[in-house]
C-alpha cells in the first residue's frame, strides 16, 4: 500500500515539474544558505583559534601611546627602551620571556633573488613569547646581541624565495644596506588567520636594528610572555605601574602606553566570530524556514487546484489517509531532495568561498544532517497541514469544485 | 491496518447475509430521506424514497431539475449518507457506514461516471483506468492489463498514451466509464453522463452502457433528463420533489 502511494506521489512529482521545482527551490537556498555560513564561520573560527595558539600563551604587548592603533598621540609620546624591557625583566615576577623588538621592513637580497619581508630586531626571547622553534641553526650569542652583529635568523617563506633548495645556514643575506650572515632558520608557523603570512620575516639582533635602520634608542613594541598560570590581569598592573614609575607619569596624569593581552583579544575576537557566525546561521536558518512556507503554500495552492482531483480520487475508493500519505510523500520528497540539492551546492560553494576568504574549509557532517533533517521536518510539517485539508474533503464538494 | 481488514470484514458481512436468500435485491432504499442544512435554512432534498433494484437492471432517473436526482445517486453511490431511512446494499445496511468503510465498498462495488468526465489532467487514458486498481492495491502487471483490456472493451485500443486534452469529448467519457469498469464493479452509476456530449455521441456512449450492461452483466443506474436517452434503459423512475412519483416497472426483471 505504502510502495503504490509512494508511486502516486512520484508520478504527482514528475507530472508536475515546474510547480515541483518552484516548490523546492526555497529549500535549496536555505539549506545551501545555512550549510555555507556555518561551514565558513567554522573554518573562521579555526582560523583565529589557530592563530592564538600560534600568539603563544600569556602574551602581552606593551606599545607607547593610550591607544590601540597608531596615530592617535603622535610622535610626542616617549618610546620604550631597552632597559624598558630589561627591567620588567628584572622586576616582575612569573614572566617567561621579555623581547623588545623594532619593527621594519626591507627588501632582501640573495645571490640574484631578491625579496621584501618584515625585519624583526629583538633578542632572543622574541623566539620564546613568539613561541618560534628554530628548524636549523642556533639563536643569537650574547655577543651578537650585545654588539649588534650583523646576523640574522630567516623565516620559511624568505628562505623559500630567495635560496630554493639550498641550505642557508653561513649564507650571506643582504639586507637593505648591508650584508648579515644567516645563523638560523625558524621552524614554519604556516599561513596565520586572514592570510597572514607569518614566516615572511627577518630576525636581527635588536641593537643592529637600531645602528643600522633607526638611528635611534627607542623600541617599537616590547613582547611579555608570562609563564602558565601566570595571573595576567596582576601581570599588567605590575607592569603598569613599573612604567608608570619610569615614564615619571604624576597621579593624575594618563598612561602614555598601553598594555595588550593577546589571548584575551583573540578570545573576544574567536567570541565574535562565533557570535556572527551564530547570526549568519540564523538568517539562513530564517532563509529556510521561509523555504518551508513557500512549500506549505504551494502544497495549499496544488490542493486548491487538486480539489477536483482529490473529489476523484476519494470517489474512486481512495481512504483519507491514503490522499493524506501521497501528499505527504509529495511534500517530503521535495524537501528531501531539495535539502540534498542545497547541500550539493553547499559543498561545491564551501571550498571555493573558504579559499576566497583564506579559511580553512572544515566539511562538518553534523550541520549537512542537521539541516537535511530540518528541511525533511519541513516537508513533513507544511506538508501535512495541506495534506490534512485535501484527505479531509468531502467528495462530492470535492467533485463539485470549479 | 483497518484497511486490508475491512474489505474482509465487508465481505464476512455479505457472507452472513446472501445465503438467507433475503439479497433478492442488489439494492433496497427504505423511506430515505435527505435533508441539507439545519434550522431555518434546512432544506429536504429527499422526502422518503422506496427503491429496490435487482441485479443486472438498467435504471435510468428522471426528472426535473433540483427534484432530488443527483441527491439520490449520490447516496446509491455511497458518496453520501442518508439522513433517516434505510439502505441495504446486497441485504446488508449500509447507511451507518464510517468514510473510510463507505470508500472501501465505493473501491470494491461500485463505479462511477460523471458528466464532467472527471479524468486526472496531463494523465494518460492508460494511467487515469490504472487508478482505481492502484488503490486496490493491483500488481503493475495485472493492473497494465486490466486497463488495456478495458479501454479495449470501450472501444479506445490504441489510445491509451493519449492524455485527456488530446481526447474528444466522447473518447474522455469513454476513458471514464473504462475507470469505472476495470474493477469489474457491482454497480455501475451515472449521473448525466451524456450531459455534456453531443447526440452522436450520447447514442454511442448509451449503446456501450447497454453493452456493458448485457455482456458485462454490471448494473446500470443512470441519470438523465433526455427521454432519448432514458429509452436505453429498462426501467424509468420519475423523481418529483424528493420522491418517487412513477416507476416503470420494480418488478419486471430485467435480464431475464
Ligand atoms: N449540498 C447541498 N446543500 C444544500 N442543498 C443542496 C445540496 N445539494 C443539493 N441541494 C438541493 O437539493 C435539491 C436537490 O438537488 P439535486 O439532487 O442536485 O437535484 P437534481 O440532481 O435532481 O437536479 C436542490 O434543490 C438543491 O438545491
Ligand atoms: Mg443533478
Amino acid at each position: 500500500m505504502f510502495l503504490n502511494t509512494l508511486l502516486l506521489a512520484l508520478r504527482e512529482i514528475r507530472r508536475n515539474l515546474m510547480r515541483s521545482f518552484l516548490t523546492i527551490l526555497g529549500i535549496v537556498i536555505g539549506v545551501a544558505a545555512v550549510i555555507t555560513m556555518v561551514t565558513l564561520g567554522n573554518g573562521a573560527t579555526r582560523a583565529v583559534a589557530e592563530q592564538i595558539s600560534s600568539l603563544g600563551s600569556n602574551l602581552l604587548i606593551l606599545r607607547p601611546g593610550q591607544r590601540l592603533g597608531p596615530g592617535r598621540d603622535g610622535v610626542s609620546v616617549p618610546r620604550f627602551r631597552i632597559a624598558d624591557a630589561e627591567a620588567i625583566s628584572a622586576q616582575i615576577a612569573s614572566l617567561q620571556a621579555v623581547a623588545p623588538v623594532v619593527n621594519s621592513g626591507a627588501t632582501l637580497v640573495a645571490g640574484n633573488e631578491n625579496w621584501s619581508s618584515a625585519i624583526n630586531g629583538t633578542t632572543n626571547d622574541y623566539l620564546v613569547a613568539g613561541n618560534w622553534t628554530l628548524a636549523t641553526g642556533r639563536p643569537f650569542s650574547e655577543d651578537e646581541e650585545k654588539l649588534g652583529r650583523a646576523v640574522c635568523i630567516i623565516g620559511e617563506t624568505v628562505r623559500a624565495k630567495l635560496f630554493s633548495q639550498q641550505n642557508p645556514i653561513g649564507s650571506p643575506l643582504r639586507v637593505k644596506n648591508f650584508s648579515c650572515e644567516i645563523i638560523g632558520l625558524l621552524a614554519s608557523k604556516g599561513q596565520g588567520a586572514m592570510g597572514m603570512d607569518q614566516d615572511d620575516m627577518v630576525m636581527i639582533p635588536i641593537r643592529t636594528a637600531q645602528r643600522r635602520f633607526t638611528g635611534n634608542q627607542n623600541v617599537s613594541t616590547i613582547m611579555v610572555s608570562m609563564k602558565d598560570g601566570a595571573d595576567s590581569a596582576r601581570v599588567i598592573a605590575q607592569i603598569g605601574d613599573l612604567m608608570r614609575e619610569r615614564r615619571k607619569l604624576a597621579d593624575h596624569e594618563e598612561d602614555n602606553f598601553n598594555i595588550q593581552d593577546t589571548k584575551q583579544i583573540a578570545q573576544t575576537l574567536s567570541g565574535a566570530i562565533g557570535t556572527l557566525t551564530t547570526m549568519f546561521g540564523a538568517v539562513a536558518a530564517v532563509s529556510l524556514l521561509v523555504g518551508g512556507i513557500g512549500i506549505m503554500n504551494i502544497m495549499l495552492v496544488s490542493v486548491t487546484e487538486r480539489t477536483r482531483e482529490i473529489g476523484i480520487r476519494l470517489a474512486i475508493g481512495a481512504l483519507e489517509h491514503e490522499v493524506l500519505l501521497q501528499f505527504l510523500i509529495e511534500a517530503v520528497a521535495l524537501s528531501a531532495f531539495g535539502g540534498l540539492v542545497g547541500i550539493i551546492l553547499a559543498l561545491i560553494a564551501c571550498p571555493f568561498l573558504a579559499n576566497l576568504m583564506q579559511v580553512p574549509f572544515l566539511f562538518d557532517p553534523s550541520i549537512n544532517f542537521l539541516s537535511f533533517g530540518f528541511s525533511a521536518a519541513i516537508g513533513v510539517i507544511f506538508g501535512y497541514m495541506p495534506a490534512r485539508k485535501a484527505a479531509s474533503l468531502d467528495p462530492i464538494e470535492a467533485l463539485r469544485h470549479e | 491496518m483497518s484497511v486490508s481488514e475491512a474489505p474482509t470484514d465487508m465481505d464476512n458481512a455479505e457472507g452472513g447475509v446472501a445465503p438467507t436468500g433475503t439479497a433478492a435485491f442488489l439494492i433496497e432504499f427504505q423511506g430515505i430521506t435527505k435533508t441539507y442544512g439545519q434550522g431555518q435554512t434546512a432544506f429536504l432534498a429527499l422526502r422518503g424514497v422506496d427503491l429496490r433494484i435487482r441485479p443486472g437492471e438498467f435504471l435510468a432517473i428522471m426528472g426535473p431539475s433540483g427534484s432530488g436526482k443527483s441527491t439520490a445517486m449520490n447516496i446509491l453511490g455511497c458518496l453520501d449518507t442518508p439522513s433517516a431511512g434505510a439502505y441495504l446494499f446486497q441485504g446488508t445496511h449500509v447507511e451507518h457506514l464510517d468514510r473510510n468503510q463507505r470508500a472501501l465498498l465505493r473501491r470494491h462495488y461500485l463505479g462511477f461516471v460523471f458528466q464532467g468526465f472527471n479524468l486526472l489532467a496531463r494523465t494518460s487514458a492508460q494511467e487515469n483506468v490504472e487508478l482505481p486498481l492502484l488503490y486496490r492495491g493491483e500488481a503493475p502487471e495485472k493492473r497494465h492489463q486490466a486497463a488495456r483490456a478495458a479501454l479495449a472493451l470501450v472501444g479506445l485500443s490504441g489510445w491509451e498514451h493519449h492524455t485527456s486534452a488530446e481526447l474528444s469529448g466522447g473518447q474522455q467519457q469513454r476513458v471514464a466509464i473504462a475507470r469505472a469498469i476495470v474493477t469489474q464493479p457491482l454497480v455501475l452509476l451515472a449521473d448525466e453522463p451524456t450531459g455534456n456530449l453531443d447526440s452522436k455521441r450520447s447514442h454511442e456512449i448509451m449503446e456501450l452502457l447497454v453493452r456493458l450492461n448485457q455482456e458485462q452483466q454490471i448494473t446500470v443506474l443512470m441519470v438523465t433528463h433526455e427521454p432519448d436517452m432514458a429509452k436505453y434503459a429498462n426501467r424509468i423512475v420519475h423523481f418529483v420533489d424528493g420522491v418517487v412519483s412513477s416507476d416503470s416497472g420494480e418488478e419486471t426483471p430485467a435480464c431475464s
